[in-house]
C-alpha cells in the first residue's frame, strides 16, 4: 500500500507527463487533465486492481474514462504503471499512436471503452457493472469518471436510473467537478447543481470530497465499497487547471496546448510544490 | 401470408436462451411490439428494462457486450438507430459485442404514421464499418438469422418487419450468412429484393412472365458484407438490376448494390424504394402507393424493361 505523500508525488508526476504529452502533440485538453490527477492516482496507485502485461485479465478492475478529453492524464498513469512504454508517451495525437486523441479501446487494450462524445460513458459501466452481476465469473469493480459538463447531457441520467433501480453497488462514478467547460463556467453554461440530492434522488450513495485531497478521496472510495446495495457516486471538487497558476479556473486552457515556454514554467511550478 | 418476421425472431430468441447462457436481452419498453417479452418471461434476470431510453440502451448493451455478455438490444428501427451517435461510438468503435434488433421496420407498419417508421436505418448501420447489416425475407429465415446471431462474434443489426410476410422458404432453409440468394433465374431482369418485399418480388416475376419478362429474384438476406460475386453474375446475365426494399431510397439495400457494382459492372441499376417521408395507411395502402406490391413491382419492372424491347422492336 502506498503512502499518502507517494500518491500526491505520483499526482505530480502525472500532471508533468500530461502537459508534456500534450505540448509535444501542440494540441490537446490540459485543464481537465490536471484536475483529475489525484483521482486518477488513487485508481491507479491504490485502488483498483489490475495486472501489468495482462490488460484484459479478468479479475481487472475497470475503468471508463468517460470525459474521454482527459486521456492524457491516463496514458500518463498507465506510462507510470508500467502498463504501456512510456517512450510511446510523445506519440500523443500521431498518426498510427495508439494513444488517440482521445481514448481508442481497439487500438489501446488497456482502455476499456472508447469515449470522448460526452455523456455516454456511465452507460457503459452500468453495462459492465451488470455484466459483472449476470456472469458468476466475474469479480470486479467499475469506476467511471465523469466531467461535470458532461453531467448535462440526458444520457448521463438516463444512466443514472438504471444503475439506482439495479442497485449496482460495484459501480463508483467520480464526478470531475472542476466548475468549467469550454466555453466557461459550468454554472453560467448550464448549472448543474445541486448535483449531490440530484444524484440521491436517482438512489445513489453520494458523497462530497476533496478532489485533490487523497486522503479524503481513498476514504470515499473505502465508502464506497462499504454502500454495496447501491451505486456511489463521489462529487470530487477540483480546480480546472489545478497545479499551474495561469492554467487555473479558466476555461482558457480548456482546449489549448502550452507553448515549449508556457511548458517550462508549468514544470518549474509543479515540481517547486512538490 | 405468413407470420411477421419480428414474431420468429421473438420466438427464436426465447428457444435460444436455454442453450445461450450469456444472451441478455434489452428492452426499452416495447417488448411486447419487439417480441423479446416471450424471453423475458422465460429469463427474467437476463431481462433489462431500461424504459424510454434508448441511447442509454445502446450504451449498456455496449457495457454488457464489454463484460463478456452477449446482449439483444431490440426496439424500433427509426428509435434505436436514431441513436446512432451512440451505437457509432459504444458499439461500431469499441467493436463490442453487441446485437442491434430494429423492428417495425419500413412504411410496412402502416396506420402509426412515419414517427414509427425506419426508412434510414439501413442507411445508419451500413455506414458503420465492422457492424454486419441482416433483413431476413421471411419467418424461417429470421429464426435462422436469429441462431446465427447468437454465435456470432462482433456487432450486428437485424432488420424485422411488424406486418406478416409471405413464407418463401421450406422449413429446412438453412442460413448462410453473406450469401445472396437466387430464387429465381430468368435474363430479362434481375430483380434484387431484401426483407418482406422479397415474397412480393417473387409475385411480380410471376405476373411479368405472364408478359414475356423472365425476371431472376434474389434474396439479399445479408446487406452487409453484401455479396457481389452473386450481384456480378445476376448482372452479367441480365444487364439489368432492379432493387427493391421497404426503405427509403437513400443508403439502403440499392445503394449497396450500386456500391458493389460500380467499379465492377456497367449494369443498369434502377432502386426502387420509399420516396419522401411516410404517411399513416394500412400496409396494404401504403404499399400500393409506393409501388411495392407485386402490381407495382412489376410495374416498375416493366418500365425498366420494356424501353428497350421497343427500341430491338423497332430495329
Amino acid at each position: 500500500m502506498r503512502s499518502i505523500e507517494d500518491l500526491e508525488k505520483i499526482a505530480r508526476e502525472l500532471r508533468i507527463s500530461s502537459l508534456e504529452m500534450i505540448t509535444a502533440a501542440a494540441s490537446g485538453h490540459p485543464g481537465g487533465s490536471l484536475s483529475s490527477a489525484e483521482i486518477v492516482s488513487a485508481l491507479y496507485f491504490a485502488v483498483m486492481r489490475y495486472r501489468v502485461g495482462e490488460p484484459r485479465w479478468p479479475g481487472r478492475d475497470r475503468f471508463i474514462l468517460s470525459k474521454g478529453h482527459g486521456c492524457p492524464i491516463v496514458y500518463a498513469a498507465l506510462a507510470r504503471a508500467g502498463c504501456i512504454d512510456r517512450a510511446i508517451l510523445p506519440t500523443l495525437r500521431q498518426l498510427g499512436s495508439p494513444l488517440q486523441g482521445h481514448p481508442d479501446h481497439v487500438r489501446l487494450p488497456y482502455i476499456e471503452a472508447a469515449t470522448g462524445s460526452l455523456g455516454q460513458g456511465l452507460s457503459v459501466a452500468v453495462g459492465l457493472a451488470m455484466a459483472e452481476r449476470l456472469d458468476a465469473a466475474n469479480d470486479y469493480n467499475v469506476y467511471c469518471l465523469l466531467g461535470d459538463g458532461e453531467v448535462q447531457a440526458g444520457q448521463v441520467w438516463e444512466a443514472a436510473m438504471t444503475a439506482g433501480k439495479y442497485q449496482l453497488g460495484k459501480l463508483t462514478a467520480i464526478v470531475d467537478y472542476n466548475k468549467v467547460q469550454l466555453d466557461g463556467h459550468v454554472r453560467s453554461i448550464m448549472d448543474i447543481e445541486p448535483l449531490p440530492s440530484k444524484f440521491e434522488a436517482f438512489r445513489w450513495h453520494v458523497r462530497e470530497v476533496d478532489g485533490h485531497d487523497l486522503r479524503d478521496l481513498l476514504a470515499a472510495f473505502e465508502s464506497s465499497r462499504q454502500a454495496t446495495d447501491r451505486p456511489t457516486l463521489l462529487v470530487a471538487h477540483t480546480v480546472k487547471g489545478k497545479g499551474v497558476s495561469f492554467m487555473e479556473d479558466t476555461h482558457a486552457w480548456h482546449g489549448k496546448a502550452p507553448s515549449k515556454d508556457e511548458l517550462e514554467r508549468a514544470v518549474a511550478e509543479l515540481t517547486a510544490t512538490a | 401470408m405468413g407470420k411477421a418476421t419480428r414474431a420468429a425472431f421473438g420466438e427464436a430468441l426465447a428457444k435460444i436462451g436455454r442453450s445461450h447462457e450469456k444472451v441478455v436481452v434489452i428492452d426499452a419498453d416495447l417488448s411486447c411490439s419487439t417480441q423479446t417479452a416471450a424471453f423475458a418471461k422465460e429469463f427474467p434476470e437476463r431481462f433489462i428494462q431500461v424504459g424510454i431510453a434508448e441511447g442509454n440502451m445502446i450504451g449498456v448493451a455496449a457495457g454488457l457486450a464489454l463484460g463478456g455478455m452477449v446482449p439483444f438490444a431490440a426496439s424500433f428501427a427509426c428509435f434505436i438507430t436514431g441513436r446512432f451517435e451512440q451505437i457509432r461510438m459504444s458499439i461500431g468503435y469499441n467493436n463490442a459485442n453487441a446485437r442491434i434488433v430494429g423492428t417495425h421496420s419500413g412504411c410496412g407498419i402502416g396506420e402509426d404514421g412515419y414517427s414509427q417508421m425506419g426508412l434510414e436505418d439501413l442507411a445508419l448501420m451500413r455506414s458503420l464499418p465492422n457492424i454486419i447489416v441482416i433483413q431476413p425475407a421471411d419467418a424461417i429465415e429470421a429464426v435462422r438469422a436469429t441462431e446465427f446471431l447468437a454465435d456470432y462474434v462482433g456487432p450486428a443489426y437485424l432488420r424485422l418487419t411488424r406486418q406478416g410476410v409471405d413464407d418463401i422458404h421450406p422449413a429446412t432453409y438453412r442460413f448462410e450468412f453473406g450469401s445472396g440468394e437466387e430464387l429465381r433465374a430468368g435474363s430479362d431482369l434481375a430483380i434484387v429484393a431484401s426483407g418482406g418485399v422479397v415474397g412480393f418480388a417473387l409475385r411480380a416475376a410471376e405476373q411479368l412472365a405472364k408478359d414475356g419478362i423472365e425476371a431472376t429474384v434474389v434474396n439479399i438476406h445479408t446487406i452487409k458484407p453484401i455479396d457481389a460475386g452473386l450481384l456480378r453474375r445476376v448482372g452479367a446475365r441480365c444487364g439489368r438490376i432492379l432493387t427493391v426494399e421497404d426503405h427509403g431510397i437513400v443508403g439502403g439495400l440499392g445503394s449497396a448494390v450500386a456500391e458493389a457494382l460500380s467499379e465492377v459492372s456497367d449494369v443498369a441499376i434502377r432502386i426502387h424504394g420509399v420516396r419522401g417521408y411516410g404517411e399513416s395507411g394500412t400496409h396494404a395502402d401504403l404499399y400500393a402507393r409506393h409501388r411495392l406490391d407485386a402490381a407495382g413491382i412489376a410495374a416498375v419492372a416493366k418500365d425498366f424493361v420494356w424501353p428497350e424491347r421497343r427500341a430491338e422492336a423497332a430495329g
